[in-house]
Order: C-alpha cells, then sequence, then structure tokens
C-alpha cells in the first residue's frame, strides 16, 4: 500500500513536470476531448435524466408528507449540482474513459509501444498522460454541467407531469435555490475528480507486463478510482459544508 | 561506437546480465546470438538506456550513458533507430503517421515535406501505397518493413534490428535479409541485430557475440567462430540438445 502510494505520487509527480517542461501540441488534447468528453455525453444523458427523475420521485415521496412537493425542484437541483451530477459524472467516465484508457495504455506497454516511444526519444508520460490529464481536467466541469443540466430536466419531468407544476415556476424555484457557491463547489469537484480518474487510469495503464495482467489493471483502476471519488467527494463536501 | 564494460542487470533476485564487455565498432555490422531468455532484449535496452543497469557502464560514442539524466538520454537516443520483435508499430496511427512519427515529433518539417519522405522511405523498403491503412490491415512482413521504415527514416547513427525475421514466411525473411544489406550498403550505418536465426545473423554480420547465462563466451568474426573449440558455441551453431548447455542455463 505504501509502495503504490509512493510510486503513484511519483508519477503524478512526473505528469506535472512535463505539463510544464514542453509545448503542448493541442490537437492530441482535443483529440482526447472528443473521446473522453463528447463519447460520453450520450451515457452522462441518459444516466443524469433518470437520476433526476429517481431524486424528484424520492423526494416527493418525503415532501407528500408535508404537502410541500412543490419543492422537489430546489431539492432535486441542489442534490444535482452539489453533490449527485459530479459524483455521478466521474463514475461514469471512469467506468467508460478511464478503464479504456488503462486497456489503451496496458495493451500499448506489452505490445512494446511504449518502449517504442521511448526509444524515439518520446517521454510517454509527456505524450500519452499529459493530454489526457488536461482532457479530463477541461471534460469534467463541462459534463458535470451538462449532467446537471439533464437531471434537472428530469426532475420537471415529473414535477410537471405528476404534481403539474408550471415549467417557469419549476424552473425559478430551482435556479433560486442554487447559489453560486453550489455550482462552483460542483465544477470544483469535478475538476478534482477528473484529476482522479487521470493519475489512476494511467498509472494503472503502466503496469502490466503481459497481457493477463491489463483485466487486472483495468478492474484496478475502475475500482480505485470509483474509492477515491468517493473519499474525495466526502473530504470536498465536509470542506465545502464549513466554507 | 557502443562500448560496454562490465555490465550487471538483475530484476529483483534474478540476475540477467553478468558482466558484460562488448564493443560494437563503427559501421559495422554486430550480431547479438543467444537463447531465448538469455537477456539479448535487456542488453539491447541498457545500451538504448531504456534500462539502467545496477553496476557497470554503457559508452555511446564515448559518452558514459548510465550518467545521464532522462532529459540528456532523449538526445542520445536520437542517434538510434529500432525495429523491435513485435513491429511495435503504434497502433492508433497510421502507416505515413507511424513512419513519418520521429519527424513530426523532432523537427520543424511541414506535413507535406514528411508525407513525401515517408512515400520515399517506404518505397525503400518496398512498400507502396499503403501510407493511409492501419498496422493491423498489414502482413507480418510487412510490418516489419515499415519497422524498419520507420526506424531509418531519420538516417540514425546505429540501428537495432531485435528479432527482425521471427514470425513471418520465409520469402518474406529473405525480402528483409536483403532490405538490411542493401540498407547498410547504401547509408553505412552500425547495424547490432539480434535473432535466432543463425543463417540470417551470420549472412548480415561482420562480427558476432554469444550470450549465455548472462555472460559473452564468445566475441568474434565468423573466421573465430569457425575456429572456436567452445564446446558450447559448437553445441548452439548445431542445434544440438545433447551437450554442455542445460536448461538451467537460459
Amino acid at each position: 500500500m505504501a509502495q503504490y502510494t509512493g510510486s503513484l505520487l511519483m508519477f503524478i509527480g512526473d505528469i506535472f513536470r512535463w505539463l510544464f517542461i514542453k509545448k503542448r501540441n493541442f490537437k492530441s488534447v482535443m483529440r482526447e476531448i472528443a473521446f473522453i468528453g463528447v463519447d460520453s455525453m450520450l451515457l452522462a444523458s441518459v444516466i443524469a435524466f433518470f437520476i433526476g427523475i429517481i431524486i424528484a420521485f424520492q423526494t416527493a415521496y418525503q415532501l407528500k408528507q408535508l404537502s410541500s412537493e412543490i419543492y422537489i425542484a430546489s431539492l432535486v437541483g441542489l442534490s444535482l449540482v452539489r453533490e449527485l451530477g459530479p459524483v455521478i459524472t466521474a463514475l461514469i467516465v471512469a467506468a467508460r474513459s478511464g478503464a479504456s484508457i488503462t486497456a489503451g495504455i496496458g495493451s500499448m506497454k506489452i505490445s512494446e509501444q511504449v518502449d517504442a516511444l521511448e526509444a524515439f526519444a518520446v517521454n510517454p508520460i509527456d505524450y500519452l498522460v499529459v493530454p489526457k490529464f488536461l482532457a479530463l481536467l477541461l471534460c469534467m466541469p463541462l459534463l458535470v454541467l451538462y449532467a446537471d443540466f439533464l437531471g434537472i430536466l428530469g426532475g420537471y419531468l415529473v414535477g410537471a407531469l405528476k404534481f403539474g407544476i408550471p415549467m417557469h415556476f419549476y424552473f425559478r424555484l430551482t435556479f433560486d435555490s442554487i447559489k453560486i457557491k453550489d455550482l462552483m463547489t460542483g465544477l470544483i469537484k469535478g475538476v478534482c475528480f477528473g484529476g482522479v480518474i487521470a493519475f489512476i487510469s494511467c498509472y494503472e495503464g503502466f503496469r502490466p507486463f503481459s497481457s493477463t495482467d491489463v483485466s487486472k489493471s483495468v478492474t484496478n483502476s475502475v475500482v480505485r478510482s470509483f474509492l477515491l471519488i468517493v473519499i474525495f467527494d466526502c473530504i470536498l463536501t465536509a470542506v465545502f459544508y464549513f466554507l | 561506437m557502443v562500448k560496454l564494460e562490465n555490465v550487471y542487470k538483475s530484476f529483483g533476485e534474478k540476475p540477467v546480465l553478468e558482466g558484460i564487455n562488448l564493443t560494437v565498432n563503427r559501421g559495422e555490422t554486430f550480431l547479438l546470438i543467444g537463447r531465448s531468455g538469455a537477456g539479448k532484449t535487456v542488453l539491447l535496452k541498457n545500451i538504448l538506456g531504456l534500462l539502467r543497469p545496477n553496476s557497470g557502464r554503457v559508452f555511446i560514442d564515448n559518452v558514459d550513458i548510465t550518467q545521464l539524466d532522462d532529459m540528456e538520454l532523449e538526445k542520445i537516443r536520437l542517434q538510434f533507430g529500432l525495429v523491435f520483435q513485435s513491429g511495435a508499430l503504434f497502433d492508433f496511427l497510421t502507416i505515413a503517421e507511424n513512419v513519418g512519427f520521429f519527424l513530426s515529433q523532432h523537427t520543424k518539417m511541414k506535413k507535406p515535406e514528411i508525407r513525401q519522405k515517408v512515400t520515399e522511405t517506404l518505397a525503400l523498403v518496398g512498400l507502396e501505397g499503403i501510407e493511409d491503412k492501419y498496422p493491423y490491415e498489414l502482413s507480418g512482413g510487412m510490418r516489419k518493413r515499415v519497422a524498419i521504415a520507420r526506424a531509418v527514416i531519420y538516417n540514425p547513427k546505429i540501428i537495432i534490428y531485435d528479432e527482425p525475421t521471427t514470425g513471418i514466411d520465409p520469402i518474406a525473411i529473405d525480402k528483409i535479409v536483403s532490405l538490411i544489406e542493401d540498407l547498410h550498403k547504401r547509408l553505412q550505418i552500425t547495424s547490432i541485430i539480434v535473432t535466432h536465426d543463425l543463417e540470417v545473423g551470420l549472412k548480415l554480420a561482420d562480427r558476432l557475440a554469444f550470450l549465455l547465462g548472462g555472460k559473452i563466451i564468445f566475441e568474434g568474426n565468423k573466421d573465430d567462430l569457425n575456429r572456436t573449440q567452445d564446446s558450447r558455441v559448437i553445441q548452439f551453431m548445431k542445434g544440438s540438445s545433447a551437450g554442455p548447455i542445460r536448461e538451467m542455463e537460459v
């Protein structure tokens, strides 16, 4: 555990070193953004939309006892923006893109492509990892915003169809309850989770020595990303509560 | 010139190289032979600085690369071309992008210039019209030739071939051998070849070394090889399972 942590921290140090050493080719970052961000949008849309519906029903179930179903708008909005939007998005990206990043780098490593990069005097961290890291940092807050919006839309569907709340009223209640601080909380969480996914998925990608190791690394990548996302979420939630 | 002095390398408790001394002279084609798992690839990776020895020194043109940091090592690697055993073509890039990879990373050449150079280099290895294909669309022999094109496009001083003929059919082997001979004549590159295929190796080599049990047990030219009385070398050259080389020595 201590060895893993130490080695991971050295790896993260290397990423930051290469981030500032070299002039960046933004084409490679854009390619990663397309893969990590754009290609994750459909999955994020579907899941966020349904999560919005689920929270709306659950909230309404509780509020029904107080005859205050109208407040589902505020509760759905706040839950999504501060908490569920970033966490759900991070879990989706870790499972989809993080696993794929680990498998991609892992198969490059066992087929000597990583050695080939080094042989051509190209640092693998600079060439393979830094663009993915930057893409995840840029994509995650945008995906979080997108998931928030679709989740709110899902909540509105319940509000409108089940409780007959008019659209303008639902959205006014939603946006009145969400402060800039709430929005920033979600976005900062998104950036942090993006970093976690990049560090873990890339690090795990460099660990395999054989094809059987690749599948182990992919599993480790997803499990460890999930675990760290939840731990970081807990820490950040506590920090933002006191701020 | 490549020179190794008393190089030791182990992985955990397992020693792989045990006091390697070796010199490859400028412009020569040097053959490194040995059984599977003898440490030939590890030796090559030490020469390239992809692995660092536990002790000993590796000189490239009189520069001890074991003392260099990663950035300085990258500059040294610019002198090398490496043809990997598996080809190691980047599977997410087209053939043109693979062959032009070094130029796009280390020169200011514009895309059309790189494309032109790629087409010329592919023609040099007998391949045409495959620039926009991906590695998985090519046969094993073609991938090896693309790997050679990728390694020679920037005129390296030293080219290393790691098992250049493994896993390909005899006709493709003949093409690769002719290609290596032709490139050596035309470009006068120092070449280091690692292969199990003795017929191929001896056809190409000026000098050779035999690696066994982490040590160089023979170094010399083809005449020296014919004269050697070392029973281990003789057994290996005959390809006989009976003799002093036992499984545990590998």
